[in-house]
């Protein structure tokens, strides 16, 4: 029973990430800077989506939760559990692609370590998006480096990217109060292992983009437990507002 | 780029992004042709285009544009302006190929022969 607890805190922090990052990255959607590129980001925030949903259908069928569409509309703003990286507003595109690599590795790095999870359905979900994963970290790449290489202008750009996320960033990593115990359960190894993992993943690109990895001063915490950005509540208006005008209907 | 079955065909490695494709100021991204293949030894099929920067980003759009409905298990991308083509005033080079059916495969008769062994063998 209390297993089931501390699977579903993580599975609620982990699908809340994507929930809104995605429908962060969707805002994209015929804006983008080419449309190639527009498509691709669509395609990837679609994704995003796709995993929210996964993860609130483990919590359904696996631990007694609410149905997924309820569970992402109909919560209450402090119920959710993303961290503040996902929720700031998607500013100009460096912001939003730099934002873009820094997760998807980070979540790259989580379902990596799930392969080995003991909670099966964790470990069958890691399974399935690791191709998904590989091709949104290739091209989160592809980009970083490119637009570093592509002039003073564009890299003094995503310098300032990276510096202006990776505070909000390492709050992904925002330590659990049970972590160790997940831990000990073999179902994840804990956000602060996770952490290291993911540096040792982003710096060899960063390191051939020639950006600088500022130090982790203020991690920016409280997305776990609730506290957000004034910029969450009018996106959770938004997404939700087709949904509330009638929430037995079927879709 | 990297060991390969087939010596002509270069790979791209995923996670060793190679250096980037220069533009320089007032150059134009390049047009790419997208080959799609269904699956393994299957011919690549031409597809359509992309416009990108180098090639490493064609096949990461094309992979969005061309890769993510049918089935798809490897994509080509070439740069366009690498192909070679005859001069569309040339076209009359194949004009009499209609008349010359002795070329034509579908003129041998052979459905006899393979009926006549398949008999045999039973």
């Amino acid at each position: 029973m209390l297993v089931d607890q501390l699977l579903k805190e993580l599975i609620t922090k982990m699908g809340d990430d994507e929930l809104i990052i995605g429908h962060r990255n969707s805002e994209w959607t015929g804006l983008g800077p080419v449309m190639e590129e527009d498509i691709a980001f669509s395609s990837m925030a679609q994704d995003k989506i796709g995993h929210a949903w996964a993860l609130y259908r483990i919590l359904h069928e696996e631990l007694g939760g609410e149905n997924p569409d309820q569970f992402a509309f109909m919560r209450s703003e402090k119920d959710f559990k993303c961290c503040h990286l996902t929720e700031m507003p998607i500013g100009s595109y460096d912001f939003s692609l730099m934002r873009h690599f820094l997760f998807d590795h980070a979540e790259a790095v989580r379902y990596n370590s799930l392969l080995q999870s003991s909670f099966t359905p964790l470990q069958l979900l890691a399974r399935k998006v690791r191709g998904e994963l590989k091709y949104h970290t290739l091209h989160a790449d592809a980009w970083i480096i490119q637009l570093c290489k592509a002039g003073e202008e564009s890299y003094l750009k995503m310098q300032e990217a990276l510096n202006n996320c990776f505070q909000l960033a390492c709050g992904i990593f925002e330590p659990g109060p049970n972590d160790a115990m997940l831990a000990a359960e073999n179902i994840y190894p804990g956000e602060e292992v996770l952490y290291e993992q993911w540096i040792e993943h982003i710096s060899p690109v960063l390191t051939k983009a020639a950006l600088d990895l500022p130090e982790r001063k203020q991690p920016v915490f409280g997305g776990r437990s609730g506290k957000h950005t004034k910029h969450l509540q009018p996106l959770l208006n938004e997404m939700g507002e087709v949904f509330r005008l009638n929430p037995e209907a079927i879709w | 780029m990297n060991d390969s079955l087939d010596p002509r065909v270069n790979r791209l490695t995923l996670n060793k992004t190679d250096d980037p494709f220069k533009v320089e100021e007032g150059e134009n991204w390049n047009v790419f042709e997208v080959f799609h293949q269904e699956k393994r030894g299957a011919h690549h099929e031409h597809v359509g285009c992309v416009h990108a920067p180098d090639a490493g980003l064609a096949l990461v759009f094309a992979k969005e544009q061309y890769g993510r409905r049918k089935k798809c298990v490897n994509l080509w991308v070439v740069r366009s302006a690498d192909i070679l083509a005859f001069n569309q005033e040339d076209e009359d080079m194949f004009a009499n190929n209609l008349e010359k059916t002795y070329r034509d495969a579908s003129g041998f008769k052979v459905m006899e022969k393979i009926n006549k062994f398949k008999a045999k063998a039973k």
